[in-house]
């Protein structure tokens, strides 16, 4: 996809955000629209996944999200790369559902591979699927995200510590770092001071991107793929707006857990284009 | 009743360590990771071995579940190895969404449980364990009573593809498990008939129920031993079956009685078969230093003890 497309699908997917949120009256919309660049880039560009799905995800590329909360944009995502049909969002956190609030294997949604949502566990179950890779001579990379807040976790420091350590060098790990959290900003709530400068001192190559520039996304997990199997483990910081797309939304951390109701969903909608046809 | 000699005295923790080394030699799947405890879980000789398939995750218990977690996606059998109070406690949330919830096929191997860890005292002496491991759904609870069964089930356990946590302990205590006795998952086992009490006995309390037996039948009372080495899932059926016979029942672990093998069985009596059952176990309360021994007398942990509660069960009967 060029990059007007991904622009394009990055729309959709947030048309689909605040669809579902609002279809269900919760969710966490902030973090999701902060990230639909990335979603759109890594799905449409970056990674190389295979469908059918499979759980063992023997020679393709694994994507892990570890800020389960942000599900909305992954499950948008999964449905508009064809995991599954786009209808399924429509059920999104309703009773009987594959789409559970926080992302699950236990309803067997295509795309998932853990469940995620108690924060700070993903990193370390994505080494453990990149270490595996490692042994069984598997040379696809290994994708995970966290949120900046999750970076409070203690957890997160010790699979850092680790995959420096065991020289995880097919793994690509983002932080979105959108400086907010559920009670306020994280510059507030629990300062994590120079994110860059922790984990380049934990062992890590670290690199910086604007996630709400398209094509600074594409450029750095381009650069970002092709700094792997040099013996460390890489994060990229991706700095993000929280609520991107819909104006009403940004730059606060009101609308980390809350969803629009009809007249605030009609203002949504209006800012981004239906480019895929809605669900 | 049926005597069993002791073949030898072993700890049950080198049941798993040479339990782990035989799996990794009949499967190249089975891989390990272990919390900076490599010489206390005896996985030594399995990371010797197989260097490639061993990794050392350091004092990072959380950790190492994430990434054992992660491992079986692309068809590894991760074994961990901490000990049972770093490998339940302190990393619950992380065994119950990354593992257990997402059903994954990690084999959470525990050391040193309960009392008899002896001298580190009430810190590292876990008796709740079985109880957190065994309210998770999906996970499967395994309490081994010897050398020769511990090894069996290390062995079992690679070929049953659900997420699993093996209890064992640290002193060496009497193998009385015939070597080439098959491991059957879930399927309780009968040491010796009788049919005036069931004894239910599960790790190191199945040893001190054979040496009560003994003693109550030379005061003419017929005990059946049963060995519950699962704890979950219980074998139901073989419970029912002996109290269905005996009418009173006693059991006996090295764990709290809230929680434990008891609690389990208690559940099971009063909505099967209402039947008088008294409990030897660990009544509300943390351990203490000391040695292994002298905490089992303390704490109540004993053949005599299981005697006592046998002659109370008899009492209750009707």
């Amino acid at each position: 996809m060029d990059i007007l497309q991904l622009k394009n699908t990055a729309s959709q997917i947030r048309r689909d955000i605040v669809r579902m949120v609002h279809g269900c009256q919760s969710g966490h919309p902030g973090g999701s629209l902060g990230c639909a660049d990335y979603f759109a880039a890594l799905y449409f560009h970056a990674l190389d996944y295979k469908l059918p799905f499979l759980m063992e995800g023997k020679d393709e590329d694994l994507f892990f999200l570890s800020n389960g909360h942000i599900s909305p944009v992954w499950y948008s995502t999964l449905s508009r790369a064809n995991f599954f049909p786009p209808s399924e969002l429509a059920t999104f956190r309703k009773i009987n559902s594959r789409l559970q609030g926080h992302p699950t294997t236990h309803e067997h949604l295509e795309g998932i591979r853990i469940a995620s949502g108690s924060l700070g566990q993903g990193l370390s179950v994505a080494i453990g699927a990149a270490q595996a890779k490692k042994m069984n001579q598997d040379n696809k990379l290994v994708y995970v995200l966290m949120g900046d807040g999750e970076q409070q976790e203690g957890q997160v420091w010790e699979a850092a510590m680790y995959a420096a350590h065991h020289k995880i060098d097919n793994l690509i790990a983002t932080i979105d770092v959108n400086g907010q959290q559920i009670d306020g900003s994280t510059n507030k709530i629990m300062s994590l001071l120079d994110l860059g400068a922790k984990w380049k001192a934990f062992g890590w190559q670290v690199l910086e991107m604007q996630g709400n520039d398209m094509e600074k996304v594409v450029e750095t997990l381009d650069l970002a793929k092709k700094l792997t199997g040099k013996g460390q483990p890489i994060l990229l910081l991706m700095k993000t707006e929280m609520g991107a797309g819909v104006d009403f939304m940004m730059g606060s951390h009101h609308w980390h857990g809350i969803a629009p109701n009809n007249e605030q969903l009609a203002q949504a909608l209006a800012q981004l284009p239906e480019t895929l046809g809605d669900y | 009743m049926k005597k069993y000699t002791i073949l030898g005295n072993n700890d049950t923790r080198s049941g798993f360590g040479d339990g782990l080394l035989e799996a990794g030699k009949r499967n190249q799947n089975v891989v390990a990771l272990c919390a900076d405890l490599t010489g206390s879980l005896k996985m030594d000789a399995f990371a010797k071995e197989f260097p490639n398939r061993f990794f050392q995750v350091g004092i990072a218990e959380a950790n190492m579940m994430g990434v054992a977690a992660g491992m079986t996606i692309n068809g590894k059998i991760p074994f961990t190895g901490t000990f049972a109070n770093f490998s339940t406690g302190r990393v619950y949330d992380q065994i119950r969404q990354s593992i257990a919830y997402s059903g994954k096929n990690v084999k959470i191997c525990a050391s040193h449980a309960g009392l008899t860890l002896g001298e580190d005292g009430a810190t590292h002496q876990i008796l709740e364990d079985i109880g957190m491991m065994k309210m998770l759904p999906t996970m499967t609870v395994i309490n081994p009573c010897d050398y020769n069964q511990t090894k069996q089930a290390t062995l079992a356990i690679v070929d049953y593809p659900h997420p699993v946590y093996l209890r064992f302990g640290r002193p060496k205590v009497p193998i009385f498990i015939p070597e080439d006795m098959p491991f059957e998952i879930g399927k309780a086992i009968l040491l010796s008939e009788g049919t005036d009490v069931s004894i239910f006995a599960t790790g190191h309390l199945v040893w001190q129920a054979l040496l009560a037996c003994e003693m109550l039948e030379n005061e003419g009372i017929k005990a059946e031993i049963i060995n519950i080495h699962t704890i979950k899932p219980l074998d139901n059926e073989r419970i029912l079956k002996s109290v269905k016979k005996t009418n009173c029942a006693v059991s006996a672990e090295e764990h709290q009685l809230n929680g434990g093998l008891g609690d389990s069985i208690a559940q099971l009596l009063a909505q099967n078969y209402p039947t008088p059952l008294e409990m030897v176990g660990v009544n509300d309360s943390f351990g203490e230093s000391g040695k292994p021994e002298d905490l089992m007398k303390k704490y109540g942990l004993t053949a005599e003890k299981i005697v006592e509660k046998v002659k109370n069960a008899l009492k209750r009967k009707k």
